[in-house]
Parts: C-alpha cells; structure tokens; sequence
C-alpha cells in the first residue's frame, strides 16, 4: 500500500518530518532563533508552535554558542533536540559546542553516552544575503569525525533525511540550501526514512558522471537535459552524504563513464571536490579514467552583493554544460 | 551524597550548618573523601613524575572543600559538568579512585577506557556528565541538561562547576542568561582560585566578585570561602532548594586556592611564594576541617588515623589496578566515534 503523494515544498517537507518526529517521540522538541510565533526566518517551522506549544517549539535568545550547548546538554541527557541555526553562517559562533562537545563526546568519554542532537543549517548564496550569509561550510564539519553531514537536495530526501536523522544516535549536521527552500517535488504521507551515508544515482549516463551536492543537483540535471540534445549522456550522482561518504556509488559511476565533474556551491578549495577527486585518484577507478579530473566550485571570494556578481560567484547551469562537454570532447 | 539527617540535637544547636545537618558517620565520610581527592592527586602527580602517566593533568589540591561542599546535598542521579581541574568533583559526585587511576593510566578499565585522560575524566553512572578541556565548556551542556530534567520532569538537580577563568567566555554569559529565563533546575558554580591559568582575576574580570555577575541575569549570587567544607555546604543546600522548588538557578562562588600550579608545564611566576605558603599553611581546607570535626566531637586522632591508612591502602590499591589492567588494542583505535550500530 503506498502512501499518499502529494507536492510539497522543500521547506514543508522539512515541517512535516519535524510534526512526525515530534508525533512519534515526546523527546523530541525544536530550538532555535526566532523559530515559535515568527515562524522562523525561512518559515521552516511555520506554525508548529501552535500545534506543539512553546515549550516543544522554543525560541532562544540570539546565542548560538550557548543554544547549541544546551542542545548538546539536552541531547547527552536522553532528549532528542532539533536545533535551527538561522543561517548556517551563524555556525561559525558555536564551532566549539559543535567541533569539541557534540563531535567529541562519545568518543572521550569511552562509548559511554552518544549525543542525538539534529542541527538544521540554512545555506547558500543567490538570496542577496551578501558575505555574512551566504556561505556554504558543510565542508568544515564535514572534516569532524563523530559528526554526520547530509545535503538533501528534494523535498522527498529533505523529509526522509531529517526523520534519520531524528532517529540517528549521533549528531547529524543538516545544510538546507535556502533556495531550495520553495523547491516542489512529490512527498508521500506518514512516516519514511531516507538513509544517512547513502548516495542516489538521480539520472544514469554512459558518458560522465558528474557528482553534485544540494542545489547543484538540479543545476547538474538541467544541464544533462540540454546535453542529450547533443548526444551526451550525463549520469548525475547526488551525494546527499559528505560524511561518511558513499564512496563506493561513486567509483562504481566513474568506473562506468570514465570521466569525473564535481560541482558544488562551496569554495572551490579545499571542498567537496577536492575529497571526491582524490577519492577517485586512490580508488580502482582510477585506471578507468579517460581524463582529467574537473571540480567546479565556488570562486575564491566572499559572496558579494550585487546579483550580478552573486551569481558569477557560484557555479550556474550554463558553466556545468560547458565544462561537461569540453570534458567529453577531450577539450581540457 | 546523602540526604540530611533528621536528629538535630539541641547541643549542636550553635554549632555550623553542616554539624547541625548531618551524623558523624556521614562527616567522617566527607573527611575521607577529601583525603581521598587530595592523595589521589598526590598520586597521580608521582606517577607522572616517574613517567608512568604521560600527558599533563591540572590538580585541584586546595580545593577540596569547594567540590565536596557543593555534592553533598545532591542525590546520586543529580548531574554535575565538571572542569579541566576535575578530579575532586569526580569523587565528590561518587566515583571510584582505582577506575580512574585505569583513566589515567590510559587503560581500558577507566572511565573512558583510556581514551579521554585527565581531562574527560567522566561518571555517568554517578551523575558526573565529564570534565571539559574547554574552559566554559560544560556550562551550557549542564544548562542542557537542567532543561531535560524540566521537560522530562525528572526533578534531577543539575550543577555545572567552572573556574574563574570561565568567568569571560561568552558561554558563561549566554549558558547563565537561558538558565534564569527558562527558570531552570541549575546551579552554576565558580571556583574562583584567584588565576586563569597565570591571569589573576584582578587583571582579567571587571568585577570585584564574580559573584555580583548573578545581576545581570536575575539570579541569586552567593559568595563563600570555598576552604570551609560547612559554608560551601550550606550555600548549596539552600541552591538545590531553590532548584528542586523550580525557582531557578543560583550562581555560587567559590574563593579558593590551587596549591599547585595550572597545569605541569606551570614555574608558579605570577604568584609568590609567600602567598602560596599562607594558603597551604593557614588555610588549608582538610586541616580546617578536621580541626573543626576534632573541637565540636566528631572525631578524635584515632578516628582521623584510621581514615588515613584506610584512603592510603585505596590509593596504593587504586595504583596496582590500573597497572595490571590491560591497554586498549591499536585495533580499537576508531571506536565510540559513532555509535555502533546493530
């Protein structure tokens, strides 16, 4: 018996699977700024406060470092807190409870205690935010072990990422990126889960294989579509997971076209990219590669303002088309 | 540690609070464990100085009084966070002196089987959430846990220790101001040893008393000499109340003095000798203490005789078991990073 399917936006889907966690588990409760009768900046959380009440759906002073801790302190403690940065720019002021308490705890303390905290991050560039928030980090705590790093890309992984999460023992670290935010898509009803650590193969090609993480999913299958029209059959890999990594979907894919394009919003740098890249470099599909390598990234810069420049600043659809078929036609 | 007794008689009726609170099996147990914290950290210190604990560790000889006084009116599931210069709360809270010789030893009989040291040092059966290495660390974490205990109306009492160094982070101040706008069951503890490390307070913190910080966020601000057992005792008494009847936390400050230095890398340049010799020969809280137990009645030179062979043969036990236990296998090096899962 399937559940009923119904289109929802990324954000409601994300609602929806905090109403059900929070229907199934009494344990589990929201926290965040300005996230009760706002609703909070994105209106994520929309009106549950009058459904589950202001002491399930709390508003906290604007501290993050100090919010995040008592997310982790409630965590340790047997509750399951879903925790909203208001933008994940905001990380940035609560990297110790994040790196050292919540990443860290398990481990110091011998496999004593675990710490099922979910933190929600609002990222990305193209709203006009400029350099303060704007930013894609997932790749700083993607470099924490202890701490697990999703990137749904659909509404349909929004909700079924968030409900793993809930259900996770360790702490789950959630970028949104906010223009996916009104992103349609189907969503069944009820209760589904969508694992943590698994990629999705969301087109199949026999020519490149590009792997992309949140919004540039999407880039990356519009920019396929364009490609068939000239005989080029792009396989899209979403990553979804960026730590622990599903290594072995993607070397399968790269085994399979032979060639490699990663694009993701964040700087181009020291990125996702750069991980996935030497990833493939020290795998058996190695020898299966027919060229180069090719990441494209965000540029060296801050985000800027203007949205002229805010768009040149992170990859677009046109750039992924022209670096997919200068990859195939051996041009670079 | 223990609930107070009932029989208050009319004899002790002048006497300090914790002689009218309590028996005198139960301060004779208190006495012991504060010649416990101290000669465990003897312990380790001779251990490390004979290169059998490798790493560095932060003692709290000096202290004892502070991590007792606040403990003793806490029941065994109450949650404390501790600091890095944790071993008394440790103790205090209920832990056993050989499991964290096993700690310090990197054995995997310790209370984090070898893999947090000194500094993580943690009980979760008694109500010990872990030592921190970040100084101010563990304060939103128990704020955290004081906000479980509401929600899950567990009654749990939750009190978060720090030092005078904490006293500036910006985690103090955010953890101190959601505590008393959430009314929560927390009681946060400065022991305030006059340094952050070779900082005196006097260079590093506006105000006089860390204590009169308890204003700006509504909550009650209580000064005691942390080197009288009774006085920590009673400020923590009236503390748990306050908590338990849901009126919210209390800031408690503790004026203290660590008698040996930050950590093992510390020459003690920022303080002289003349003032470290005035704390450990005048102010001494186990001499205190036992002088106060020996004039009110409590114990005589035999009953303190005993507690010390028996708190030496536990220390020299403590020492042998965590020799004999065995290393954690190179195997093993990736575990408890995630839970492991079924």
């Amino acid at each position: 018996m399937d559940a009923m399917v119904r289109e929802l936006s990324y954000a409601q889907a994300i609602q929806e699977a905090m109403a059900i966690a929070m229907d199934m588990d009494e344990r589990v409760f929201l926290m965040g700024e300005d996230i009760g009768v706002y609703g909070g900046a994105f209106q994520v959380t929309g009106d549950l406060v009058e459904r589950y009440g202001a002491d399930r759906v709390i508003d906290t002073p604007i501290s993050e470092l100090g919010g995040a801790g008592v997310a982790v302190g409630a965590a340790l403690t047997g509750m399951r807190p879903i925790f909203e940065f208001q933008f994940s720019d905001f990380a940035t002021l609560a990297m110790e409870q994040i790196v050292n308490q919540a990443a860290k705890m398990r481990f110091m303390l011998g496999g004593e205690v675990s710490v099922p905290v979910v933190m929600r991050f609002p990222a990305g560039s193209g709203t006009g935010a400029a350099a303060q928030h704007s930013q894609s980090l997932e790749a700083w705590l993607g470099h924490v072990p202890g701490l697990k790093v999703i990137q749904p890309a659909t509404p349909y992984d929004a909700k079924g990422m968030l409900l793993a999460a809930v259900a996770d023992p360790d702490p789950v670290m959630i970028f949104e990126h906010k223009l996916l935010y009104k992103m349609k898509g189907p969503v069944p009803e009820g209760y589904y889960t969508v694992p943590i650590g698994k990629a999705d193969i969301r087109r199949e090609g026999r020519d490149l294989t590009i792997v992309a993480t949140s919004i540039m999913v999407q880039k990356a299958l519009d920019a396929a579509a364009v490609l068939e029209s000239e005989g080029i059959d792009v396989e899209v890999v979403d990553l979804r997971t960026i730590r622990p990594m599903d290594k072995q979907t993607v070397i399968d894919s790269v085994k399979k076209t032979s060639r490699l394009l990663c694009v993701y919003e964040a700087v181009k740098t020291l990125g996702i990219g750069a991980e996935v890249s030497a990833m493939i470099a020290e795998s058996e599909a190695f020898d299966y590669l027919d060229a180069p390598i090719v990441r494209l990234g965000g540029a060296e810069t801050p985000i800027p303002y203007n949205p002229e420049l805010e768009k040149v600043t992170v990859p677009q659809i046109p750039d992924i088309i022209t670096a997919a078929r200068d990859l195939v036609k051996g041009v670079r | 540690m223990a609930t107070a007794s009932k029989a208050v008689t009319n004899s002790r009726a002048n006497l300090p609070f914790v002689y009218r609170q309590y028996s005198a099996e139960q301060l004779k147990q208190v006495l012991h464990k504060m010649y416990l914290v101290r000669r465990f950290e003897e312990g380790a210190e001779e251990c490390y100085t004979r290169g059998l604990i490798h790493g560095t560790m932060h003692l709290s000889i000096g202290q004892e009084a502070s991590a007792m006084g606040i403990c003793m009116p806490l029941a065994e599931d109450d949650q404390i966070t501790s600091t890095h210069r944790g071993h008394g709360h440790c103790i205090a809270k209920g832990a056993e002196v050989k499991r964290m010789f096993a700690e310090f030893f990197g054995k995997t009989t310790g209370y984090c089987k070898g893999r947090g040291g000194s500094m993580h040092i943690a009980d979760v059966g008694k109500g010990n959430l872990g030592a921190n290495g970040i100084v101010g660390g563990g304060i939103p974490i128990a704020v955290g846990a004081a906000l479980s205990s509401k929600m899950m109306k567990t009654g749990k009492v939750v009190v978060s220790f720090f030092g005078d160094g904490a006293n500036n982070e910006g985690a103090f101040h955010e953890a101190l101001n959601m505590a008393a706008v959430w009314k929560l069951p927390v009681i946060f503890v400065c022991e305030n040893n006059g340094y952050g490390m070779s900082t005196s307070t006097a260079r590093s913190t506006a105000v006089k008393n860390i204590a009169e910080r308890a204003a700006a966020y509504s909550m009650p601000g209580v000064i005691v000499n942390g080197n009288i057992f009774s006085e920590v005792a009673e400020a923590s008494h009236q503390a748990v109340a306050r908590a338990r009847a849901g009126e919210g936390p209390t800031l408690i400050e503790s004026k203290t003095y660590r008698h040996r230095g930050h950590s093992k890398s510390d020459r003690n340049r920022y303080r002289t000798k003349e003032e470290i010799e005035d704390w450990m020969s005048n102010r001494d809280p186990i001499t205190l203490f036992e002088s106060e137990l020996r004039e009110f009645g409590f114990i005589d030179d035999k009953g303190i005789e005993a507690i010390r062979d028996a708190v030496a043969q536990e220390i020299a036990e403590g020492i042998e078991f965590a020799k004999a236990s065995p290393s954690p296998d190179i195997s093993e090096t990736g575990n408890y990073v995630y839970t492991e899962q079924a």
